[in-house]
């Protein structure tokens, strides 16, 4: 099995890698480049642990090939802060304790920084439909969705 | 001066406000290292062959072809590791669990594993090892494994607990009971009686970070375990005493973890990992898939409970009774004595009977499950209570609140109840404004009790102050879920310093004793009330060096505000020495300032909590929608009002998603078909509302800020409300939990 | 096992055809790369379809709109013309997976995945929508019901891949919906199904109709006695109960993990009913 030559971009720098044919993005960010903070909770696109923004889609790391991300933008949470200055949703998850075991954690940041984008005023019925892919076991969600609430009223603001 | 663990009224600077946790911006940034966040030089890969069958003897496992396979480096099965037949029973079981012996006893039981260069050469070579099974018949169903004419699935056990002891194995492991007064009697008195049989199916924990772990032994005997674990401490000694190591030269360190809720309380890949790098000579990493986690790991009962309690006129409850049959996997448990004994903890009752039964089936090995057992049995109880106050007349607040445990109650399952938390709940619960909210059509309110016992156990605690002042407080209770942030307040507090000043870590097995795991709530209660005892042993330190730094008698300096002050009238007037000056001194008066703390942490105080639920349901399909949620909770004292609200929220969702839509599903063939978060059905973001708390402080006397444990309780009534509130909607008693749409629509037209 | 992303739809075709071992084609892969995990599919050759520039667009002639293979399904919502034209269609799209999975997937995916609960599929069905097949013996276009045989088969022959689906342009006064029931608000499967297309004529009587029902038989039913039932109406109480009793009576359904026979012809019944209105509805506002 030969390894495919990739290049690409993540959190904006320019990255190589060999991957094989059915390696999975979410293990090239892994295992390969090290991006531990995309992570693995089912490997079927069902719990949004894996999230990265492809281009300008949210999608499940788990269910893109290592190969696909040829010539393509990656954003993982690893980009979210500017240096030692947290993102606003990074920020107002501490506040608002909006993680208890934190391995979704890193999922919700980037699912919830696409649904910002898109819409930076959602209901809380759109921000609890917008993160329905992604799995969090300990919160209840309550403080998560209040999270995002805050954090898109500071986004607006700012 | 010996600590003193009693509580005693104070005001709080640190405790009870709610800064942002220690390991918060590791978490949000990606960094936090988790069980599969950490690689070792040179380490392989391991995987396991799990059984596809449900019963079955192993007549032989022929590894050869795996073995000769390029790339691999170890191949194991139970032959490779100790034959604990003739030790202790529960070792054994654990080990056995682990990589089956003789008998396959569920679908996912493991039974050989290789270690090798990558993760898809030890894919390939799992196809190599030739099983061969010999078919035995299975039972999966708690009921029908009840039965006498059950296949039988473990031929060494005797149901214990009976007169006279059967002279034949069964699928019965145990009976237990508890109760006091003469229950037949009071039934016989009662005005009113309610009498019915409940059914909850398995469910998961569903932590969202599967198992995983980095095995390194060497060949001089020393080993290193990373792995995400509730209780690295645990499992150093099963580890160690499996696989026949020395238990000090394990070193067991803790990831952080990503949820556990009682699943990562037992060993389950851990020894084969550690087997397969003794074998290999080399580091093994093993991750488990989400397949493997459902088909092989964790999962609570499945029960069945009948439940009869009888009331006089005026509302009193005169007799209670419970029979409950619990499914422990396919080894000895004591899950059905866990919730005989929490099923009346509530009430405050004259003659209370429950017998409980551990049923064998072919299912994975049954493991805690935050408050393990007693939300089955709330559901049962707190079902026929709310049909039972209906049938008295009375409101099923009011009914509940004439009926409520009190200080010097004796509970039903024995001791007497110091102060306690249910009638407070339940008197919030009636003056919530969520109670005189009104309804719409099919819309239903339920609101229901849970008990729990809470734990304390072995604790320890390492407080270092740095010659600038700060503090490093080491813990062995693992953090789940912003305890560290806890633990510092609590530090803090005590000291009389910034929380700001204090770091805690969770010390891994080599730097502090021993320490029993994350559970029981024990989290919070047990290693603050050692922090607390370290925290004064380091006081008296200080107020040494102070003195040694003043010459005065120790007697006359004390500790305020994080500041040494001298008494007395002859050096009344020394300006105050802070901790931070003390500290940088310490090379000069004596060394390094540290205060430890070794305990066994008694006197958890147990805890009570009330909840409201309003749901609608569609009496066409039998959909469900919960539209508003409320919990009631005694915290004791909340060191972190925040992370306290997160666990009660975190609680009432699990148990929303238990009452509803969470179940193991087999097939006839004692396959599990829904391995998956596809199809078992944890609740998402949009199925849920926010979820209300009100935290009540009825301070534990047993410890010294008055704190409770407070994680488990919030699992234990959210079955019984939701039940509740979809039996007020659709007005039809629900019986089988979970009440998935298919099950409420043929309720609807039963 | 090789990767390959040919850049025209003749490759693409060559490569299948020559393909000596399994070869699968990989578009939005949400299904694919979950084979490929379970180990239930281990094949020889990907052949990514994304690079062929043509399979990625949504384009619109004068008589239809045409969408091609590898266009991921929340590009569909975001398409303001589709999404008026066929919101049916487009509601059914918009439920599979999450907002992560919708990201990726694509309905020419869902459609050869051949599962009786794939969600854009009766939507497709009711809208008597085309599949347009490439294969090594040239084109052909056929309907897109006759596309999955059985659970997990469809009729493409060896070498043939769907290039397109094809959606008419809308008469006035049409509109379509389409409904699932899952015990989960999202992150689910249909327990059960229904799409209704509907066609009114100037005085809001139904000219045309057509009824399809998913997860309630091996493949995706279209049920034309329904479909009669709605037709000369205003989709009113009784036709509405007759048109449930109708799809119910329909149903071959299986009890599994996910739902009961019972569960499934009483709430296919359900179903035809709400978006039958909802389709009256949207179908009254054009």
């Amino acid at each position: 099995m030969a390894g495919i030559a990739v290049s690409t971009t993540i959190n904006g720098d320019h990255a190589e890698f060999l991957c094989h044919p059915d390696e999975t993005l979410l293990e090239v960010l892994r295992e390969r480049l090290g991006l531990m903070g995309v992570k693995e909770g089912c490997g079927t696109g069902d719990c949004g642990a894996c999230s990265v923004i492809l281009d300008d889609r949210l999608v499940c790391s788990c269910l893109v090939l290592g190969a696909e991300a040829e010539g393509r933008q990656i954003a993982t949470v690893e980009g979210m802060a500017q240096g030692d200055r947290l993102h606003p949703l990074q920020q107002k998850f501490l506040e608002h304790a909006a993680l208890q075991c934190g391995i979704c954690t890193p999922g919700f940041l980037i699912a919830a920084k696409d649904l910002l984008a898109k819409n930076p005023d959602p209901t809380e019925e759109e921000i609890r439909f917008g993160l329905a892919g992604n799995l969090c076991r300990c919160t209840g969600y309550d403080k998560i969705v209040r999270a995002v609430q805050d954090a898109a009223s500071v986004m607006r603001g700012a | 001066m010996t600590f003193d663990p009693s509580h005693a009224a104070r005001s709080f600077s640190s405790v009870g406000t709610r800064p942002i946790r220690p390991d918060g911006v590791d978490k949000v940034t990606g960094r936090a290292r988790y069980g599969a966040d950490f690689n070792m030089p040179g380490q392989l890969i391991g995987r396991i062959l799990r059984s596809p069958h449900a019963h079955a003897v192993i007549r032989k496992i022929d590894t050869s072809k795996a073995e000769q396979f390029p790339g691999v480096k170890a191949v194991v099965t139970a032959a490779d590791l100790p034959d604990l037949t003739d030790g202790d029973t529960s070792m054994y079981d654990i080990l056995d669990n682990c990589m089956a012996r003789n008998k396959a006893l569920y679908d996912g039981h493991a039974v050989a594993a290789v270690a090798a260069i990558d993760a898809r050469t030890a894919k390939q070579a799992l196809k190599l090892i030739d099983v061969e099974y010999e078919l035995l018949p299975h039972v999966t169903d708690v009921d029908q494994a009840f039965a006498a004419d059950a296949p039988l699935i473990n031929e060494t056990i005797f149901t214990t607990g009976v007169d006279p002891k059967p002279d034949r194995a069964s699928n019965v492991s145990m009976r237990s009971q508890f109760g006091h007064g003469d229950v037949d009697a009071g039934m016989a008195e009662a005005d009113f009686v309610v009498a019915r049989t409940f059914k909850t199916e398995q469910t998961h924990q569903g932590y969202i970070e599967p198992h995983a772990c980095v095995a390194n032994v060497s060949s001089d005997g020393t080993a290193d375990l990373w792995v995400c674990t509730q209780g690295h401490f645990v499992y150093r000694q099963h580890c160690a005493q499996l696989l026949g190591l020395e238990a000090s030269r394990l070193r067991v360190t803790s990831s952080e973890i990503g949820g556990g809720f009682g699943g990562k309380t037992h060993v389950w890949a851990e020894p084969v990992a550690l087997a397969l790098s003794r074998k290999a000579g080399r580091p093994v990493k093993l991750v488990m898939t989400r397949d493997e986690v459902f088909r092989a790991t964790g999962p609570t009962s499945a029960t069945s409970i009948d439940v009869k309690i009888g009331a006089m006129k005026d509302g009193t409850i005169i007799a209670a009774d419970a029979t409950l049959r619990y499914s422990c996997g396919p080894y000895a448990g004591s899950w059905a004595e866990v919730g005989a004994m929490t099923a009346f903890a509530c009430y405050k009752l004259e003659n209370v009977r429950t017998v409980g039964y551990e049923v064998l089936v072919n299912r994975p090995k049954t493991a805690a499950y935050r408050a393990p057992s007693a939300p089955m049995a709330a559901f049962a109880v707190e079902s026929a209570i709310d049909e039972l106050a209906k049938k008295v007349g009375m409101d099923a607040v009011d009914f509940r609140i004439k009926n409520a445990a009190q200080e010097g109650t004796k509970a039903s399952y024995g001791p007497v109840y110091g102060p306690i938390g249910i009638g407070p709940t339940l008197e919030a619960v009636k003056n919530h404004p969520h109670m005189k909210a009104s309804l719409g059509k099919n819309q239903g309110r339920g609101m229901a009790c849970g008990f729990w016992f809470n734990f304390g156990g072995q604790t320890c605690t390492d407080l270092n102050i740095g010659m600038d002042g700060t503090v490093s407080l080491a813990v062995g209770t693992v953090d789940v879920g912003g305890s560290r942030a806890s633990l510092s307040l609590v530090a803090a507090e005590e000291l009389g310093i910034d929380y700001a000043q204090v770091r805690a870590v969770i010390a891994d097995t080599s730097s502090l004793g021993y320490n029993d795991m994350t559970d029981g709530s024990r989290g919070t209660f047990s290693s603050s009330m050692a922090t607390i005892s370290a925290a004064r042993n380091a006081i008296k330190i200080l107020r040494a060096r102070a003195a040694q730094m003043w010459d005065i008698p120790v007697e006359d300096v004390t500790w305020e505000k994080g500041h040494a002050v001298a008494k007395g009238e002859t050096h009344g007037n020394l300006p105050n020495l802070s901790l931070k000056e003390i500290a940088a001194a310490s090379g000069t008066t004596g060394g390094p300032i540290a205060g430890h703390s070794e305990i066994v942490a008694d006197g958890a105080g147990v805890s009570f909590a009330t909840h409201i639920c309003d749901i609608e349901v569609d009496p066409e399909t039998g959909a469900t929608k919960v539209l508003r949620y409320t919990v009631v909770q005694d915290a004791g004292k909340a060191v972190h009002p925040t992370y306290v609200e997160g666990q009660y929220q975190g609680g009432a969702a699990q148990g929303i998603g238990w009452a509803l839509n969470e179940e193991y599903i087999y097939g006839k063939d004692g396959r599990l078909q829904n391995a998956g978060f596809l199809d078992y059905r944890i609740p998402v973001c949009s199925d849920l509302p926010m979820i209300d708390t009100q935290i009540l402080e009825i301070p534990n006397p047993n410890h010294p800020y008055g704190v409770r444990g407070v994680g488990e309780t919030s699992i234990v009534p959210p079955l019984a409300a939701v039940a509740n509130a979809v039996s007020n909607a659709v007005g039809v008693r629900m019986q089988h939990i979970p009440m998935s749409p298919p099950r409420i629509l043929a309720a609807l037209e039963a | 096992m090789r990767y390959i992303r040919p850049s025209s739809l003749e490759d693409a075709v060559g490569l299948l055809a020559e393909a000596s071992g399994k070869a699968a084609i990989l578009a939005g892969g949400s299904d694919l790369l979950v084979r490929m995990k379970g180990g239930f599919i281990e094949p020889d050759l990907i052949i990514d379809i994304k690079a062929i520039d043509a399979l990625g667009r949504i384009t619109e002639s004068d008589d239809c709109f045409v969408i091609g293979a590898a266009v991921p399904c929340a590009v569909l919502g975001e398409n303001t013309a589709l999404r008026h034209a066929w919101p049916g269609v487009v509601e059914g799209a918009k439920l599979i997976g999450s907002k992560q999975v919708q990201g990726r997937c694509t309905i020419v995916g869902n459609l050869c995945n051949a599962s009786p609960a794939a969600d854009s599929v009766p939507a497709l069905v009711a809208a008597g929508a085309k599949a347009v097949i490439k294969g090594p013996a040239g084109s052909r276009t056929i309907a897109v019901e006759m596309v999955p045989v059985a659970p997990g088969k469809t009729s493409l022959a060896p070498g043939e891949i769907i290039e397109a689906i094809l959606l008419d342009k809308r008469p006035p006064h049409s509109g379509d919906a389409y409904q699932r029931f899952t015990p989960r608000t999202e992150m689910d499967i249909a327990v059960v199904s229904a799409a209704v297309n509907l066609t009114l004529d100037d005085q809001g009587v139904v000219e045309k109709a057509r009824v399809a029902l998913g997860a309630a038989a091996p493949t995706v039913l279209l049920v034309e006695e329904a479909a009669n039932i709605l037709i000369g109406s205003r989709v009113d109480d009784s036709t509405l109960e007759r048109l449930a009793e109708v799809c119910s009576g329909a149903c071959r359904p299986i009890d599994d993990k996910r739902g009961t026979v019972e569960f499934r012809k009483k709430v296919a019944g359900v179903l035809a009913k709400r978006v039958a209105l909802t389709a009256y509805q949207r179908a009254g506002q054009k």
